[in-house]
Order: structure tokens, then C-alpha cells, then sequence
């Protein structure tokens, strides 16, 4: 059977647009808010990234970090995300949720009681920054056997040969990071040249969904709309800053943020 | 099931090809990023370390810029007060960077000329790490970024003051608890955005693996000269002796009982001392002596300070540069393998110790060695006079001297 994330992904391709990904964090500004947001961003966007925020983020710059921050600040239990993603799934039956966070978080959890709740909540995918290949051997292959989707990521220092080696253990989809980034940083390298890697890494395996993250706003994204997806992050973590600063609506303003985004890559 | 250590080969070797050691501790979970950069740097490392004249540059540098051996010296006053085991301090401080930082910052820029990159950044607590590596980068012609916690910079700002000196940009680091841990982590974020033209340093024997090992590696020239004067002294290891270092990351004990892991630990044993914290608070940096659990910190798995969730928790020592939630993985495999006993001392503890010392003695140790001194002065009077208590010395106490002033009401160097 084929998973949330590939119909998603061959349904964007007979529309002939990119798959739009969004990222925010569980319980930001706190838990009930937070899925209001999700439940807003998604009339628009294809997959929804859902971050469990830690304390110490090391691949996250300024914008997460704050979103993170005060997510915990708030109260933010890591059972938080399961209700989170399944209140979510009861509105937004087939849109795939994707949760993304750091490893020590799902090691404290138990590997395995944290696939037993992504299932139980209808989570499709897990993203693990600091869990690369082959450490993620193992869990990546726990992931297959609950039929839930191990992201791997790509960046622009990864080899040709390392690369083969984990879009071979890659499931439906690939991660590609832009450029040498943390999150939220301004992009530096040319679009061009971000396609062009981009491209390399699609011949390996042409049946694999490749999305491009890092560096992604309303600025930039109609750039890269060649690609079969693109994450958008930070802005968005940045938005919901923003909108709480200026006691505005954080769900309603994430919703026109989004739609304005998707307009883009149309 | 404990842990077994093997003997013959030093400690950072002894680890899996995942870079673990005892199959639990260490590894290298970064993000992707980072793995390229991190096989780079093992490449060239294992090349160099089998590279006839990168040794003799290294120790070069290590005899004529540090000065080799650092005095071990006897300490008859203390040891007259206490009455009990024969106290000896090694005084790694006495060398122009002050504490054992300056090893590592050493190897490290000589690796970094190698690799051909001209920029270095690190991490730094105490400051004591940030000032070595200003003053190295700058000898060898490199330009150095250090990251530093707010809350630290200015408590040791006679440090920063140095790092400045020496032409370094110190970045205060705003976020989190505003000290060590957020520091390690803005520069592992900066190396992750510069992984192309900058060699990041780690200031202990923390991080990935690799950063395990040349810190490791480095510092384990203090136990190499300490051994060859413990037998000028005595003609032999002495039969019952006793080795005291503080532990924040774990790279001066590390240094110090490198050369004496294989020792059974009835003859030479080791005793690592972690931040107590202040003893009215709950709150420490002792992730050994309070068995916190494994988790994963910094790319690391090693026993941390945190919470059920795992979010990293917040910790509390005087010294800046003991103020670690977590601990070197070869510090957890000691630990655990029973090799290595671990114990923790208060900030109060620590500040008498410093009294104690400076007052009977020449020497002047910083509040993270005096955390040592403090374990020495509670166990010597119960030891028998042939029992030798050994300390590392590794920080000089200048950099504390407003902190040291304020609690005690003097300071004196
Ligand atoms: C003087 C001094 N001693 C000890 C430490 C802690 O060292 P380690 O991480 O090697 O345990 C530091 C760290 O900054 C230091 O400056």
C-alpha cells in the first residue's frame, strides 16, 4: 500500500506544482494554539511538519530556537506532539503529519513506545536531525516496519558515494538541505546551483520524493519551484513571532502566510 | 554487566567504528551536515598522529611554548595540617596559557594549518579554553572566533579581556542558560553554517567523537610527564597512590590518569571530582556522582543532566568551567567499566579548599581544580602516610579573583 506522503507527492505531480511543507513547533505558543495553526496552515499546505522542540537545538538558528523556547516555556510535554497530531488528523484525514525533532527527545521517549504513538496518532514520517546515516540504521528500519517514513537528509557536503548509500535506505522521501545552514539562515547560494545539486541527487533514484529545505521564505520559494517539494520553516516560526509581538492572531495570520506561499509555487 | 576496558591501548582508541565506546558512549549524532567535515578531520587525525614529524612539531611546541615538564611538587604544609596521606600537586597551570586548555589548542591548530584552514572556533566556559586558543591561533597565525555564554562573560571577563588581547572575537552567546552548554552549542552552529573554511575546536573532552579523542589525545601529555616524575621521586609508581582531578568535560582527568588506566586500581587509583553546586541548591553540574541518565547532548551519548522529556536541564557551579550538564563518554566507560571513582564537592567546598591551598602553600588553583583539593582535604586525614594523594592543578585562580574576592573577602595570587 502506498504511504500518505508518496500519494501526496503523485498527487502534487498531476497538478504539475510542488509539494508545499511547512514546519512549526508543537505547542507554540502553547499547545491549544498551536494546533490551530496546523489546522489553518493545512488548508494550504500539503505535508505538515511538526517539531518537538528541545532545549538545545544545535542545527536550529535564531528563529526556531525562540519558537522552541517558548514552546517549553510553556509547558511542553513530549505527549503533547501525539495529541497534537492526532486532533489534527481527526480534521485533515489524509494529509500527511511529519514529526521532526532531535534524537535524545525519542530516545528518553523509548524508540518504541514513540513509533507505537506516531501510529496511534496517524503521524506518517519522522525527521531526525542529528540522527544521521548509519546511525539511523536501526530505527530507520523500526520506522519501515511500522509502514512510517525515516527522512533522511542530504546536504551539500555529503559525497556522491555516501549519498547512494543513503538513498538506498531512504524510504519515500529524501531531505535536501540547501546550503551550509543552520535553519533560518539567509540563502547563499544561488538557486541555480541549489537545483543543480538538487537534480544530481534525483537521478540516483528518480522514484524518490526530493524536497529543499533551509532557507526557504516568500522571498525565495518561487526560486526553487521546480522541486518536487519545498519546507518552509523558519519564516514561519518567525511569523508566529512576529504575530504574538503584535498581538495579532497567530493561526489566522499563518494561514494567509501560507497561502501567500503556495500562490508562489503554483 | 560492567564494562570491560581493555588494556594496552590508550582509552580514546578503544571505541567501535561508530565511535562508541563500551558500545553506549560517544558517537557522532550531528546533523548531516556535519558528518563530512567530521570524516575529514578523522582522515587527517589518524594520518597525523602516525606522522613522524607532526609529533616532533607537537612536541616541539609542547617543550618550548608550554615548557615540559610542569612541576609536580610536594606539598608539606597542607600535608603537615591534615596528617594523613602525603599531599603532591602537578601544577599543569604553570604554563603561559594557565590551565591544560593549552594542549589541546595546540594539537589542534597544528591540524588545523594542516587541514589549510585559516579560521578556528571554540567554545569556552571558564575562558580559560578561549584564551588558549586566542593566544595559539594567533602563534600560528590563525583567526580565532570564540563563543561564550553571556552569564560567563562576565564572570570571567578577566579572561575575556586576554582573548581580546590576543586579537579573538569572543561572540556572547544569549540563548539558554547563558553559559557552557549554549556556548559548545553556538559554535557547533557556526561550524555547521562554516564547516568549509573554519576548524572548530571543543574545549574538552566532549562532542563528536573525534573531538573526544584529540582532546584526549592532547592532554594525555600531563599524565605522560607526571608518570616518568612520579618515578624520579619515588623510583617507582607508588604502591598506594591516589589521583584527584576536577571533571567538567573530562579533558584534564583524562590527561592526568591516561598513563595509569591499565594500573590496578588498588595501586593507583582515580578519583574525579564533579561541581557540587552551591550547597543550599538542589541544582549541580555532577552528572556522574548523581546518576543522571544516558542521553544525547552535543552529539554525544553520555550521562547528562536532564529532564524525563530530555530536555537538557539546568545546572549551577561556581566555576564556569565545571558548569557541564554532561560528561566525556570516556569518563561515562570509566565510571561504569569501575575503573574510575567519581565524587562531587560544593561551591562552598571548593572556595575552603582555595583557602586552605593558597594560604599554606605556593600555589593558587582555580575554583575548578580546588574542587579536587577539596575531595584531597576530606580524604587525606583518613589515609595512611604512605598513601600518596596526587592533584592536578590545571587552572590558575587569576581569572577568579573578583568571584574569589567578593565570597571570601580577599584575593590573594
Ligand atoms: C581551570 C579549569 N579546570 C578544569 C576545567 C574543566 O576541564 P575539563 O573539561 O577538562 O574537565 C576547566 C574548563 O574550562 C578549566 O578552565
Amino acid at each position: 500500500m502506498k504511504s500518505e506522503i508518496q500519494l501526496t507527492f503523485e498527487n502534487c505531480k498531476r497538478e504539475n506544482r510542488p509539494a508545499l511543507l511547512t514546519y512549526t513547533v508543537a505547542s507554540d505558543p502553547n499547545k491549544k494554539k498551536s494546533l490551530q495553526i496546523i489546522n489553518s496552515i493545512a488548508k494550504y499546505a500539503d505535508i505538515i511538519e511538526l517539531g518537538f522542540p528541545h532545549s538545545t537545538p544545535v542545527g536550529d538558528g535564531g528563529q526556531i530556537q525562540t519558537s522552541s523556547n517558548r514552546a517549553i516555556k510553556n509547558g511542553f510535554k513530549m505527549r503533547d506532539t501525539f495529541q497534537i497530531a492526532n486532533k489534527f488528523k481527526k480534521n485533515y484525514k489524509n494529509k500527511p503529519v511529519i514529526l521532526m525533532g532531535y534524537y535524545n527527545m525519542i530516545y528518553q521517549y523509548g524508540e518504541n513506545k514513540f513509533l507505537k504513538d506516531c501510529k496511534k496518532s496517524g503521524v506518517s514520517g519522522i525527521i531526525c536531525v542529528d540522527l544521521p546515516w548509519p546511525e539511523n540504521k536501526d530505527f530507520a528500519k523500526k520506522c519501515k516496519k511500522k509502514s512510517i517514513n525515516f527522512i533522511q537528509l542530504l546536504a551539500p557536503t555529503t559525497t556522491k558515494d555516501r549519498m547512494r548509500k543513503i538513498i538506498k535506505d531512504s524510504h519515500d522521501m529524501v531531505y535536501y538541505i540547501s546550503m551550509l545552514s543552520t535553519t533560518g539562515g539567509k540563502l547563499k547560494v544561488s538557486p541555480k546551483k541549489i537545483l543543480q545539486n538538487y537534480n544530481k541527487i534525483r537521478k540516483i533514484n528518480p522514484n524518490k520524493n526530493v524536497v529543499i529545505g533551509f532557507g526557504i521564505t516568500d522571498k525565495t520559494i518561487s526560486s526553487l519551484k521546480s522541486a518536487q517539494g519545498l519546507v518552509c520553516g523558519s519564516f514561519l516560526c518567525k511569523t508566529i513571532t512576529d504575530s504574538l509581538r503584535l498581538r495579532h492572531n497567530p493561526a489566522e495570520k499563518l494561514g494567509k502566510v501560507v497561502y501567500n506561499l503556495k500562490k508562489k509555487i503554483l | 554487566m560492567s564494562l570491560k576496558i581493555r588494556k594496552g591501548i590508550p582509552l580514546i582508541d578503544q571505541h567501535d567504528k561508530n565511535g562508541m565506546w563500551g558500545g553506549k558512549f560517544g558517537g557522532n549524532f550531528v546533523p548531516e551536515t556535519l558528518k563530512k567535515p567530521i570524516e575529514d578531520l578523522e582522515n587527517l587525525f589518524s594520518k597525523l598522529r602516525k606522522d613522524k614529524s607532526f609529533i616532533k612539531e607537537r612536541d616541539y611546541y609542547f617543550e618550548n611554548y608550554v615548557g615540559t615538564p610542569t612541576p609536580l611538587i610536594r606539598l608539606d604544609n597542607l600535608t603537615d595540617h591534615l596528617g594523613g596521606a602525603q599531599l603532591w600537586a602537578k601544577v599543569v597551570s604553570e604554563n603561559p596559557g594557565t590551565a591544560h586548555k593549552v594542549y589541546a589548542c595546540i594539537v589542534h591548530c597544528l591540524i588545523a594549518k594542516r587541514a589549510g584552514k585559516r579560521y578556528v572556533c571554540t567554545d569556552t566556559g571558564a575562558g580559560m579554553q578561549g584564551k588558549n586558543l586566542a593566544m595559539v591561533a594567533k602563534k600560528f597565525g590563525l583567526k580565532a572566533k570564540i563563543f561564550m555564554g553571556l552569564r560567563d562573560l562576565v564572570r570571567q571577563k578577566k579572561n575575556v579581556d586576554v582573548m581580546k588581547k590576543y586579537g579573538a572575537e569572543v561572540v556572547p552567546v544569549t540563548s539558554g542558560s547563558q553559559t557552557l552548554v549554549d556556548a559548545v552549542s553556538e559554535s557547533m552552529r557556526y561550524w555547521v553554517a562554516n564547516c568549509q573554511d573554519v576548524h572548530m575546536v571543543i574545549g574538552s573532552t566532549v562532542g563528536p567523537s573525534i573531538f573526544v579523542k584529540i582532546s584526549g589525545y592532547s592532554t594525555s601529555q600531563i599524565s605522560r610527564e607526571l608518570k616518568v616524575q612520579l618515578i624520579e621521586e619515588f623510583g617507582k609508581i607508588p604502591n598506594k597512590l591516589k589521583l584527584l582531578n576536577c571533571v567538567g568535560g573530562g579533558s584534564s582527568a583524562y590527561g592526568f590518569w591516561s598513563e595509569f588506566i591499565d594500573y590496578d586500581k588498588k595501586h593507583v587509583s582515580l578519583i574525579g571530582v564533579e561541581a557540587g553546586g552551591s550547597k543550599k541548591s538542589k541544582l549541580h553540574a555532577a552528572p556522574l556522582s548523581n546518576n543522571s541518565k544516558l542521553g544525547v547532548l552535543h552529539g554525544a551519548k553520555a550521562y547528562c543532566i536532564q529532564d524525563n522529556d530530555g530536555q537538557i536541564g539546568e545546572t549551577e557551579s561556581l566555576s564556569s568551567g565545571l558548569d557541564y550538564p554532561s560528561v566525556s563518554p570516556l569518563h561515562c566507560f570509566l565510571k561504569d567499566s569501575g575503573r574510575a571513582e567519581y565524587t562531587s564537592a560544593t561551591d562552598e567546598e571548593a572556595l575552603n579548599a582555595y583557602k586552605l591551598v593558597s594560604k599554606l602553600e605556593n600555589i593558587s588553583p582555580s575554583l575548578e581544580p580546588s574542587h579536587a583539593f577539596a575531595t584531597a582535604i576530606s580524604l587525606a586525614p583518613k589515609l595512611s602516610k604512605d598513601t600518596i594523594l596526587c592533584i592536578d592543578s590545571c587552572g590558575h585562580s587569576l581569572k577568579d579573583s573578583d568571584i574569589i574576592k567578593e565570597k571570601l573577602g580577599f584575593y590573594t595570587e
